[in-house]
């Protein structure tokens, strides 16, 4: 259940972050990007950052995950290809192994969305 | 109504743990010391494997073990029937070792032995094929054990350790006649994952293997020191 860690480190990263900003941001939207070629499972995160930040500041807020798919570039074809997870990672047309990964691996706090009480919009 | 902002962080999730595991390696890297964190299933064979290792390296090496385990103390008991320090760490439910939870086996280390008279710790890490992978603790090389009772699709099925692995070693090898696995299909799927990796079959048994184990041990324990030293020659 490492899910749990990450949503603490998580929750720890964007309260850090709204301390260095001006006024009281309210966070509406977490954005988060897990690669399909990690060991994070995006539902396990979901549900801890349900659980965790219940009435905390990010309570409400919402928790946005991307999931680039695993594509691998092949240097002997020139050709980038998606592996097929659990069966098959060589280049299907050269075997040659997956060396080159072009999206799959990331694990990151992409963006925020916030507004703030002391900043109103006018409507036009 | 009010004004949505954005703001772009492009943090990685995994930061602070990056950091404990490189402040972990500077540590070691001020103690002249080598870490070899060691990963696999429960069951493939690690404990039996660092027997072995301390057993036979001893003369060659100064050595110390953190071993991770989820609730007991039986390998660690094990480990230490050998006269090396090990420092156990108890998991609990976490099905792995972070860089803190090792920060805090190295300082319990450097308060109970002189650290500058080692040249290895091993890290046996929580048995587990899955989140270990994902989690640096400060090491210098990553191994993977698997043993061939598991299958050789596993390398498939559990694709990110044996992409991450330097090392992996395929145990209990002495069994491979009473199985339906080939340990070349084993290296086979290994290979479409990890082009570099290398791959020793061992055998704690019979001690196969050992001699290409410990000729890589001694060749990362090696690589280090140069590494280092290029290091500071590059600082003054």
């Amino acid at each position: 259940m490492h899910e749990t860690d990450m949503t603490k480190a998580l929750i720890m990263t964007v309260r850090e972050w709204l301390a260095e900003q001006p006024g009281h941001p309210q966070v509406e939207r977490v954005h988060l990007t897990v690669g399909e070629f990690t060991c994070v499972e995006p539902v396990s995160l979901q549900f801890a950052f349900t659980a965790q930040t219940q009435g905390t500041f990010l309570d409400g807020a919402e928790l946005v995950i991307a999931e680039p798919p695993l594509i691998a570039f092949c240097h002997h074809c020139e050709a980038e290809y998606r592996p097929d997870i659990g069966l098959q990672y060589a280049c299907p047309s050269c075997q040659s192994p997956m060396d080159d990964i072009r999206s799959g691996r990331e694990l990151k706090i992409g963006r925020v969305e916030f507004h703030r009480e002391d900043v109103i919009s006018v409507l036009t | 109504m009010h004004q949505t902002f954005d703001a772009a962080l492009e943090m990685n999730l995994l930061h602070a743990n990056q950091h404990g595991a490189n402040s972990n390696r500077e540590q070691l890297d001020k103690w002249g010391i080598t870490c070899l964190n060691l990963m696999s299933s429960p069951g493939s064979g690690k404990t039996q494997l660092l027997e072995k290792t301390l057993q036979l390296l001893q003369s060659e090496f100064r050595m110390a073990v953190i071993e991770g385990d989820m609730t007991t103390q039986l390998d660690a008991d094990r480990l230490r029937q050998h006269g090396v320090p090990v420092i156990a760490i108890n998991t609990g439910r976490a099905c792995h070792l972070d860089s803190k939870m090792v920060a805090g086996g190295l300082h319990q280390f450097s308060h109970e032995q002189q650290p500058e008279n080692f040249d290895l710790v091993f890290v046996e890490n929580v048995g587990n094929l899955v989140c270990p992978a994902e989690f640096e603790v400060g090491e210098h090389a990553k191994v993977a054990l698997l043993s061939i009772t598991e299958g050789e699709d596993k390398p498939l099925k559990y694709p990110i350790m044996f992409r991450e692995a330097d090392c992996l070693l395929i145990t209990k090898t002495l069994l491979a006649p009473n199985l339906d696995v080939e340990v070349e299909n084993i290296c086979y799927n290994v290979r479409q994952l990890n082009s570099t990796v290398v791959i020793i079959p061992v055998s704690s048994k019979t001690d196969e293997g050992l001699t290409e184990w410990f000729a890589w041990i001694r060749q990362t324990v090696l690589a280090r020191a140069n590494e280092q030293s290029l290091t500071m020659a590059s600082l003054t």
